[in-house]
């Protein structure tokens, strides 16, 4: 040290932060993404409530024609695919339960598809929050799916709490689309 | 690969020479910190002095950096430089404290730098309390490599902030959070890290799955967070340092979320749903000894540590609303301590543990706010759209947020505010962000 400073305690190098950025991926995912991606272009009426690269991975569009009644395009736009729910409740509706009634027929029909349930919320609320309420609300599903006869084998829940808004206005008529558990069919088994 | 616990910079204390020793009677050089307005206390940094010619472009810069600091938190003013008489150019020359009188700097704090040809930065200063007419405390000098520079910088400014209002610093730390793109319903989010006031960010993961509450471990070296890597969310553990991740390993078929270190860096504490129900549970970070704390039918959630390791406060909807509560760490019966009007959420204990943060809900407006560990005298800091998941700065004085503004082009970005409700600021990013945690004061 220098002669101003006689007595330096300790004089320890100090290496720079250099986190590598990650790229890690597996590659699978990438080449779900771009699946994704180009099945949306193919099909722009049934990419309403699929994600990109950031959403729910592994889960693709609706396929088939919607004329087909045992096509996924038929249950996600003929019968639909989604219930929705009041601010801060998980309880079906009437309605709900009757849309639900003609999803577990389709479902109970076309048994070589299984389902991912999942389980949404508006923006008003904290993030832990809104997943814990997704995941009553897609739980809402699943267990009424499973009382008409679905087997829950073929059944998972996903929540994404706040994550992935379909509707992207701050106002009721936004949120009141949020509020939702979607049942997203797809061939196989659901892992 | 190096880790952040391997970042240790020296602090070394330094003789001085010629040593002028405060003067008691003159009353010392001082700012408490209440919760009433203050008066800024004003302060000089002029240019440090370069002692050698590599030195030249740290000095300017790091006399920015310690201004910078210590201007944003409220507490300081900065006597800009064209009003300086005096421009010292060697570290040792006399102070003419009537020259820094003149300009009613009341604290001054010198410095030099200088640059080796082995790529090594040595950063000295003295703080001087103008109007004693006396040095404050020691001399310091940090030593490291140049890409160290604001490291060093955060030193000398947490050095004077401490010796100053007699607390310990935050300005040597980092903030873990998620950076956002995209629209809104389809939005990016990748894990960044970044100096406590915006600078040096970096990405710790890409932006393929939604990652959402990062959370350092209590030696800032590792990260918990939740991700949708598997399509369901599930607690992850990275390493800053090297930034490998690994699943936690928990019951395959639950969602999993809200993870916290507890204050031993073992233990995680952290939400898990199953059958619609969401409860709290917590459990080695090796993935032994899980054990479920809370079994209601409600919501449990957000649970955080007191800093003691012996309780644990968290947010449930037991009562028909979400509300704070409080239970040891081992579960059992939990006292409710909200009971404003309105729902409260993601409850953080503050480092010193007299202080619980939290996000409210009322009247269609967000909140962030501070009570008592038992819920008393509770304070509102911010009023806004969306303002969530607050995060301590390491001595407690400081909060650090999430802002989301409305409407369909709305974005997040990080604020900070004191724990007064003043000194409002935003945190200065490109993009959106949102989810920050602080860590503590690096080593």
């Amino acid at each position: 040290m220098t002669d101003a400073f006689p007595k330096p305690a300790r004089n320890v190098t100090v290496p720079e932060f250099e986190p590598k950025t990650t790229m890690e991926k597996p590659m699978k995912i990438y080449s779900k993404a771009i699946i994704l991606v180009a099945a949306l272009a193919l099909s722009a009426c049934s990419g309403a409530n699929r994600f990109g690269p950031g959403g729910a991975g592994g889960i693709g569009g609706a396929d088939g024609s919607v004329s087909d009644p045992a096509s996924p395009a038929y249950f996600q736009q003929t019968i639909g695919d989604r219930v929705l729910f009041p601010v801060d409740q998980a309880t079906l509706t009437a309605e709900g339960r009757d849309l639900l009634i003609l999803q577990a027929r389709w479902l109970m029909a076309n048994g070589d598809y299984s389902a991912i349930i999942e389980g949404h919320a508006d923006e008003q609320g904290t993030r832990a929050y809104n997943l814990a309420l997704g995941a009553r609300r897609s739980n809402a599903v699943h267990e009424y799916l499973i009382s008409q006869g679905v087997s829950p084998a073929r059944l998972k829940t996903v929540t994404f709490g706040k994550e992935r808004p379909i509707s992207i206005c701050s106002v009721e008529s936004c949120y009141s689309q949020n509020r939702r558990a979607v049942t997203v069919v797809a061939a196989g088994g659901t892992s | 690969m190096k880790t952040i616990q391997a970042l240790g910079l020296a602090l070394a204390l330094i003789g001085l020479p010629s040593v002028t020793f405060a003067q008691q009677s003159s009353g010392p050089l001082r700012i408490e910190i209440t919760d009433g307005v203050i008066e800024p206390l004003p302060f000089a940094v002029p240019d440090f002095v370069a002692e050698t010619p590599a030195a030249q472009e740290f000095a300017q810069s790091i006399g920015a950096v310690i201004a910078s600091d210590l201007a944003a938190t409220g507490l300081f003013r900065e006597i800009p430089k064209d009003a300086h008489i005096a421009r010292p150019t060697s570290f040792d020359s006399p102070v003419q404290y009537s020259d820094w009188k003149a300009i009613n700097a009341q604290a001054l704090i010198k410095g030099a730098v200088s640059a080796g040809a082995d790529g090594k930065l040595v950063v000295k200063f003295r703080v001087f309390d103008v109007f004693a007419d006396a040095q404050l405390g020691d001399g310091l000098q940090f030593g490291g490599s140049t890409g160290s520079w604001r490291r060093m910088a955060h030193k000398v400014a947490d050095a004077v902030y401490s010796r100053i209002t007699g607390e310990g610093g935050y300005f040597d730390s980092r903030v873990v959070f998620v950076s956002e793109s995209g629209p809104k319903n389809s939005r990016l989010k990748r894990l960044a890290i970044m100096d406590y006031d915006g600078a040096n960010v970096q990405f710790l993961t890409d932006n393929s799955s939604i990652v959402l509450a990062p959370r350092f471990s209590p030696t800032g070296d590792r990260v918990l967070y939740t991700s949708y890597e598997s399509g369901f969310p599930r607690i992850y553990v990275l390493d800053v340092g090297t930034v490998k991740r690994r699943a936690l390993d928990v019951q395959a078929e639950a969602m999993t979320f809200a993870p916290r270190f507890g204050p031993d860096g073992r233990m995680v504490v952290f939400s898990l749903s199953q059958g619609g129900n969401t409860d709290i549970y917590k459990m080695d970070i090796n993935g032994q000894g899980a054990q479920r704390l809370t079994s209601t039918p409600s919501i449990e959630t957000a649970p955080s540590f007191s800093p003691d390791g012996n309780r644990i406060v968290f947010e449930s909807d037991r009562s028909g609303t979400p509300q704070l509560y409080v239970m040891s760490a081992n579960g059992g019966e939990a006292t409710r301590i909200s009971f404003g009007k309105g729902r409260y959420g993601t409850p953080v204990w503050s480092p010193r543990g007299d202080l619980i943060a939290f996000t409210k809900q009322a009247n269609g407006r967000f909140h962030i706010g501070v009570m008592r560990a038992d819920g008393a005298e509770e304070r509102l800091l911010t009023a806004s759209f969306l303002d969530e998941g607050p995060t301590w700065s390491p001595n407690g004085r400081v909060i650090m947020f999430t802002r989301e503004t409305q409407g369909a082009s709305g974005i997040p970005a990080l604020y900070s505010v004191d724990i007064s409700g003043r000194n409002l600021r935003r945190v200065p990013i490109d993009g959106g962000a949102s989810d920050p945690a602080w860590s503590p004061l690096l080593k």
